[in-house]
């Protein structure tokens, strides 16, 4: 049995116009110590599965309806008390913006400590020591005077360094990273991803990392999940979905990769935006921007169907494997 | 931490000159010492002599470096009414102001914290809505009318006979909704505790407490509702932060994420507007007393006023000014204390 | 089907365009809003027609027996249904009062909102889009105001007035008084939202584009910025009527106000006070009460505009 599994994930946000469904259906399983990529535009409900999974949704979002298992466990039945056991201690998270995930009032240590000694019954003095040793490990230089820093002292690259140990502070099982580097200086981004990766593998921590980079993920994660419009369009090995996608819309990402246009020549761009939530069309979601939409993508939702090691929601998709069985 | 200080001092010495300035216009241009010092019998020669002599001919730029050094010595000239001088009067009347707006204070902070909080936390409980209810109409009640009312109530009393009372029920319920008066409602109450200098204290006594009690409910009674509005809608603004979320997602327990994370950046602004009120709560101490005939230094204001004594006028002024600046200097520092990203440096 | 309905385009009228606005599609879904729209029209027309639907003049003293004083309301024993809620210590019939009262507040507080608007629109403009050294110097002469508390303002104005002009003088211009004095204490408020959404709106191109295609700098701050600042404004000048309102009264309540000739709902409730411990508790808590509502309905209002409005006002 996977580490952990999602299956049929139903997430709302109560409005007062009526609910709008943020995810519809969303399945899927991560390994112990897996590295798992979560692919989309901004949008597409990506964050919404990561912070759900904690129930951590901002409100007025809930979830409606799927459960989600963790370690033998169903997070999805826990109390709010039981869940706390769990959060920052077996799956901790990453958040997109440093300059915001730290409180502004509280020293770097007092963050730390207060994290350590919420899920163990250690000295004040312990976790300090803990803490020290998780900052080495990020290799922050002068570790020790950082302890006693207040977040605004600290450049974005170096908080995200303080809460990527943070999120090791406990020896986590998952670490949820949600756009880890999106909000730093390019320059700094490789640095971070390489430490994040490095330090997942020295602890056999598995990473669900949610990200707008088709580049990234292709680096990092032996697994891939393209999302659209609140659901699961693509998902299997990142290799398979980099070399071989077969939704059109996860080929128009790989295809918008800079490194995919010559030199000098326009980019390949998707044309359209995703909808919004609140005016998804009927059918498969995609296909108002799609090549190849058919009559039958405008109105029937299309089912997953396995080719290769991938699973693929279009009908496009479904007759040419129908055609490739009936012709041998 | 120096040069913080140097920053707040500095402004505070110009706030004062501004201050000191218009005191002195006020007192240069409707007070006439000579119609106090002499009355009306004196000959116009010996008038201009006097006047000569008294230095009111100078230059007004003259006449103000005088009133400075003089103010700056303590010396605020001598009350008209009471014949001595008006910075010792103003002190027999700043005590009682000053416990009364300490009672008000420890009112309005006691409650409005702990309400103001679970209204942010829970705000779809019916218990917050109906404290957003109340205090909506708490804000829009002056002062001056809440004090009434209270008299009304409690120190008076309200016989009511809603119900039929010859019914069980009924008279019952008319008992329950009459109230019995009995409270005082007029000045500090005779079992003051002499303290030291020119302070005696209603907090020693219960009898004292009781004189106290209406007064500094009034007082507190706008305010409250306003702090609890401002801390619920700061802390609902901090609440939706990714620093709370993050907290949270460190499985930090609720309380903890409440009452650390999000009520210390809370209360960040609270303490800013804090200071301001400080100012607007003198300005009630004068409708509170005034109801209550609290013999403080807003109710000597009022006679003054009336009585057209000006040294006392602009005393009370000075000092005013002398605690606004005071306290929004101390303010400033305890925000500098609870804000890190404020270096006491003097920048932000 | 004619040409002329096919060629001509229907071009809603205002009305037709606040229909469809969200501003009316929310007041249409919230009750408290209608309630307190609807008292608060009532009042202000109540007040203001008060010598048409007034009882009894209570200035004719023609129309005053002495004889009547501190007759309670209706609904009390020894009343006298010819004054609905009772009389005053010197006869009038209350109601008639109220209204004349209610007429004197809302005059001095509309009046002062809109000389602190005027103030207020003209220092924020020319402090947000000038910046430097004249927006240094206003500021700074908000925050000393600001610090001292607007009613704190009000009342050394009102003292140092009254001191220069005597009482008599002073009753005689007391409404125009009034307003000039909480008009000047509260402009900062003002002023202070209206820099703020300047500084916002400044940065923004279409500034850009009016000073690249030449236009003066008044031209740009009064049809170009200030419309796009209307939304806070209209906000805060709700609010500060419910303020003006209060100032006026606690001013009056001193003493500092309105004459006892020409009362105020704030001089009617002083002059009420006295007759409290004599058991006539409807000379002032009545008069109070209105005060109370007509407050009331206005922080309402403005509560609800602010939601639906939902603007960046400045804090603190």
């Amino acid at each position: 049995m996977a580490l952990l599994e999602v299956n049929h994930l139903d997430v709302r946000f109560a409005l007062r116009g009526g609910d709008i469904q943020a995810l519809r259906d969303v399945s899927f399983s991560l390994d112990r110590g897996e590295r798992l990529g979560i692919v989309g535009e901004s949008g597409a409900g990506k964050s919404v599965a990561a912070f759900s999974i904690l129930n951590l949704i901002a409100q007025p979002g809930y979830i409606a309806g799927g459960d989600i298992h963790f370690d033998g466990q169903t997070l999805s039945a826990m109390s709010e008390h039981q869940l706390r056991q769990i959060r920052g201690h077996r799956i901790s998270m990453i958040f997109q913006d440093p300059m915001m995930t730290l409180n502004p009032v509280l020293s770097i240590g007092e963050q730390m400590v207060e994290c350590l000694r919420a899920h163990r019954r250690i000295s004040h003095r312990e976790a300090r020591e803990i803490a020290l040793d998780r900052l080495k490990q990020v290799q922050i230089p002068s570790p020790q005077k950082r302890l006693d820093q207040y977040p605004h002292e600290l450049s974005g690259g170096m908080r995200q360094r303080i809460i990527i140990a943070i999120a090791l502070l406990l020896d986590p099982d998952i670490i949820i990273a949600d756009e880890p580097t999106t909000a730093l200086d390019v320059t700094i981004q490789a640095e971070i991803m390489a430490l994040l990766l490095e330090l997942c593998e020295q602890h056999n921590v598995a990473l669900m990392l949610i990200t707008h980079d088709l580049g990234v993920v292709s680096q990092v994660t032996q697994r891939t999940l393209v999302m659209y419009a609140g659901r699961i369009i693509e998902q299997g090995p990142t290799k398979e979905i980099i070399n071989d996608a077969q939704h059109p819309y996860t080929q128009g990402l790989i295809n918008a990769l800079p490194q995919m246009a010559d030199p000098g020549q326009r980019l390949n761009q998707i044309r359209g935006a995703m909808p919004s939530l609140n005016a998804i069309p009927s059918g498969c979601a995609f296909n108002p921007r799609c090549d190849f939409a058919t009559e039958h993508c405008r109105h029937v939702m299309p089912e997953f169907v396995t080719s290769g090691g991938c699973q693929v929601a279009c009908h496009m998709v479904r007759e040419m494997i129908e055609e490739a069985q009936h012709h041998a | 931490m120096i040069a913080f200080l140097v920053q707040r001092i500095s402004h505070a010495l110009l706030v004062m000159f501004v201050i000191s300035l218009i005191s002195f216009a006020i007192q240069d241009s409707l007070g006439d010492p000579l119609r106090e010092m002499v009355g009306q019998s004196v000959s116009q020669e010996e008038r201009d002599a006097l006047r000569e002599e008294l230095g009111l001919n100078d230059p007004f730029l003259v006449q103000y470096w005088r009133f400075a050094t003089h103010a700056l010595q303590g010396d605020l000239g001598d009350s008209y009414f009471y014949k001595e001088p008006a910075l010792s009067v103003i002190s027999q009347h700043l005590p009682a102001t000053l416990e009364l707006v300490i009672c008000a204070a420890l009112i309005i902070i006691l409650l409005s914290i702990p309400i103001g909080v679970y209204a942010a936390i829970k705000p779809r409980s019916p218990l917050s809505k109906a404290f957003m209810g109340v205090s909506i109409v708490g804000i829009s009640i002056p002062v001056f009318l809440t004090a009434i009312v209270l008299i009304q109530l409690f120190s008076i009393g309200v016989t009511v006979h809603w119900f039929p009372q010859e019914t069980g029920w009924g008279a019952w319920l008319n008992d329950f909704f009459s109230t019995d008066g009995g409270m005082p409602s007029y000045g500090r109450g005779e079992s003051l505790v002499h303290l030291f200098g020119s302070w005696d204290t209603n907090f020693l006594t219960l009898n004292g407490l009781n004189h106290l009690i209406l007064p500094a409910i009034s007082l507190a009674s706008i305010m409250l509702p306003l702090f609890i509005r401002l801390i619920r809608a700061e802390m609902l603004e901090v609440l939706q932060s990714d620093y709370i979320r993050f907290a949270r997602a460190k499985g930090l327990p609720m309380g903890r994420v409440y009452f650390l994370h999000a009520l210390k950046n809370t209360m960040l602004p609270v303490i800013t507007v804090g200071g301001v009120q400080i100012g607007t709560m003198v300005a009630y101490t004068i409708l509170t007393e005034t109801v209550f005939q609290w013999p403080g230094m807003g109710l000597m204001f009022l006679e003054a006023i009336t009585r057209s004594d000006i040294p006392l006028i602009v005393a009370y002024l000075m000092v005013v000014g002398v605690i606004f600046v005071v306290t929004n200097t101390l303010v400033d520092l305890i925000y500098g204390l609870v804000n890190p990203t404020v270096k006491l440096t003097g920048k932000k | 089907m004619t040409p002329s309905t096919t060629t001509t385009q229907v071009v809603p009228t205002r009305w037709q365009r606040f229909r469809a606005s969200y501003l009316f599609y929310s007041f249409k879904r919230d009750r408290v809003a209608q309630i307190s729209l609807l008292i608060f029209v009532a009042l202000v027309l109540a007040a203001f027609s008060a010598p048409l639907i007034a009882p009894t003049d209570p200035y004719d003293l023609a129309q005053i027996d002495i004889l009547n004083s501190e007759l309670p309301p209706v609904w009390m024993e020894g009343s006298d249904p010819a004054f609905l809620l009772g009389t005053d210590a010197q006869g009038r019939d209350l109601l008639s009062t109220i209204l004349y009262g209610a007429r004197v507040s809302l005059l001095i507080g509309f009046g002062a909102v809109m000389l602190q608007g005027l103030l207020g629109i003209l220092f924020g403009l020319l402090a947000g889009y000038y910046g430097g050294r004249i927006d240094a110097v206003l500021m700074r002469i908000a925050d000393i105001q600001l610090s001292f508390s607007t009613l704190m303002v009000a009342i050394v104005v009102g003292a140092i007035f009254k001191a220069t002009f005597g009482n008599l003088m002073f009753g005689e211009v007391a409404v125009l008084i009034l307003i000039l004095i909480i008009g000047i204490a509260e402009w900062p408020q003002i002023a202070r939202t209206v820099r703020a959404s300047v500084l916002a709106e400044k940065s923004k191109e279409y500034v850009d584009a009016s000073r690249v295609m030449g236009f003066g700098s008044a031209r740009i701050m009064f049809r170009h910025i200030l419309p796009n600042t209307l939304s806070p404004i209209f906000v805060i000048a709700t609010v500060q009527i419910a303020n003006a309102i209060i100032s006026e009264a606690a001013l009056s309540f001193l003493g500092l106000g309105m004459p006892e000739t020409q009362p105020s709902l704030g001089s009617l409730i002083k002059s009420g006070f006295d007759y409290i411990q004599s058991g006539s508790w409807w000379i002032t808590l009545v008069p109070g009460l209105v005060l109370v509502v007509l407050v009331l309905v206005v922080n309402l209002l403005g509560d609800w505009l602010r939601d639906v409005m939902n603007p960046r006002l400045y804090k603190g």
